[in-house]
């Protein structure tokens, strides 16, 4: 499905990726981790080509994206869905309008439109909240609303920039939740990148490491599933008052 | 009424018609010219969609070359390009003409300004969705900024007021003019002191309009 071939890029006299290749399968939930700075952005983004490699081939559902122009690459985009740690929602859209946004861009009848952004918003259970600002929603409930956004174009890929590391754990196992169903129910292709070890874990099977631009190993791995975690208060006291692990995820 | 007010009246009403020929003219350029150079000044900045060094240096020293010319001096600068476009340099709408490319300039400026305050990722998601620059202006740009491009365009018509003032030397009449010939100049000072309040009043006016819209659409 995803197929990078010897792809590097450099900013000014700094190479962030050194000829990176990586095969990611249709179905697949594939993560990307590593240190700050490792270059996980940078590889994600080479996907969609929001960064321009200066060597190598990026083939997205068997297209060369660096071949095509500008008009196909706008329309490969389309399905090619991203979200991002700061969510990037348009603030003086209501959550309707939001998710109506990629629709409006594909050129999608008002009616289609409408029954689509409904059905994006059911499947990450926000219908209730369509007229709402961002500004009056939670973190995680902002994510959701940049996830149905980029369900509503019935994206075959959907790439995901650190989509939790702002939220709190239990957000966090909701949102990787809707990520798993996504890819279950809709068979749409995730990549995740995260510094966050547990959330690799719990929802990806194979996993790239990655160092100093480089792919150092990718590993095959059983997900553990998605731990959540007893947020009243006093499941804090308990876990504060018990010794070893804090559960953070 | 004031007695003087009502011996002036015709003048005094014919005044403001002209100020609000000048000012109007001034909005309708900012709009339509300004609003344009200003999003395409943001697009050519470094690291923006349309990246584009030469444009964005020229285009920019243009913009600041024409705010940094004393007002008055860039009306008479202008004066063989006022005569060449409207046949005259002399009455009010030749004093449009200095008064529109000021207009331009400060208005982009400010548009520019309020663009740079929207946040990177939103336009990185627009990129990501496939969106064209045309989409990305009209459906992202200038609806996160909305309410930043209306509190510019209030201290931009405040600015035009301002600079409306000065348009007596070529002939442009308007409140200001009223008030130097007839309130300074034949020592009317109470005649004058009424001009300064009517302006004052309509700017007033003017800035709450404006933050009140402004407020009304920014649901950020
Ligand atoms: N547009 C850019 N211009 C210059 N340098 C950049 C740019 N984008 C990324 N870099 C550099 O490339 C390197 C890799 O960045 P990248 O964002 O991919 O790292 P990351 O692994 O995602 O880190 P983090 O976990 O902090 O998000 C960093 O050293 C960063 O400073
Ligand atoms: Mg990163």
């Amino acid at each position: 499905m995803i197929h990078l071939q010897n792809v590097s890029k450099r900013f000014g006299d700094f190479q962030a990726i050194k000829s990176v290749s990586i095969d990611i399968d249709q179905g697949e939930v594939f993560g990307i981790i590593g240190a700050s700075g490792a270059g996980k952005s940078t590889l994600l983004r080479l996907i969609n080509l929001l960064e321009m490699p200066d060597q190598g081939k990026v083939h997205v559902g068997g297209q060369d994206l660096t071949k095509l122009t500008s008009k196909k690459l706008r329309q490969a985009r389309q399905s090619i869905a991203m979200i991002f740690q700061h969510y990037n929602l348009l603030g003086n859209k209501t959550v309707y309008d939001n998710v109506a946004v990629p629709l409006e861009l594909a050129k999608i009848s008002k009616q289609e439109r409408q029954n689509r952004v409904l059905e994006s918003l059911q499947f990450v259970g926000l219908a209730h909240l369509k007229d709402q600002y961002p500004a009056q929603l939670s973190g995680g409930q902002k994510q959701r609303v940049a996830i149905a956004r980029a369900l509503a174009i019935q994206p075959q890929v959907l790439l995901c920039d650190e989509p939790t590391s702002s939220l709190d754990p239990n957000t966090t196992a909701e949102i990787l939740n809707v990520l798993k169903s996504i890819n279950e129910r809709l068979g749409v292709t995730i990549v995740v990148v995260s510094h966050e070890m547990e959330v690799i874990k719990s929802i990806c099977r194979r996993v790239s490491v990655m160092s100093d631009g480089e792919v150092f190993d990718t590993v095959t791995i059983e997900p553990t599933g998605i731990r959540t975690i007893d947020h009243s208060a006093k499941g804090f006291v308990e876990r504060l008052t018990k010794d070893g692990d804090s559960n953070h995820a | 009424m004031p007695d003087v007010l009502m011996q002036y009246q015709a003048e005094i009403w014919q005044a403001i018609g002209e100020t609000f020929i000048m000012v109007g003219f001034s909005i309708l350029a900012a709009i339509l010219v300004g609003l344009p150079v200003g999003t395409f000044l943001f697009l050519c900045r470094k690291d923006q969609l349309l990246e584009n060094q030469l444009v964005f240096s020229s285009l920019n020293l243009l913009v600041n070359i024409i705010r940094s010319f004393p007002f008055l001096l860039l009306v008479i600068f202008l004066i063989p390009f006022t005569r060449f476009i409207i046949g005259t340099a002399f009455g009010t709408a030749a004093a449009t003409v200095p008064l529109t490319i000021i207009a331009i300039a400060h208005y982009s400026r400010l548009v520019e300004q309020s663009l740079l305050d929207i946040p990177k990722g939103v336009l990185e998601a627009a990129v990501s969705m496939g969106a064209s620059i045309k989409n990305i202006i009209f459906k992202f740009l200038f609806v996160e900024a909305r309410s930043g491009l209306v509190l510019g365009l209030t201290t931009s018509t405040i600015s035009f007021i301002s600079y409306s003032t000065i348009m007596g030397v070529v002939g442009g009449g308007g409140i200001g003019d009223f008030a130097i010939r007839y309130g300074y100049q034949q020592f009317r000072t109470d005649l004058m002191m009424y001009m300064i309040v009517i302006m004052v009043i309509l700017v007033q006016f003017i800035q709450f309009t404006g933050i009140t819209i402004a407020t009304k659409i920014d649901k950020r």
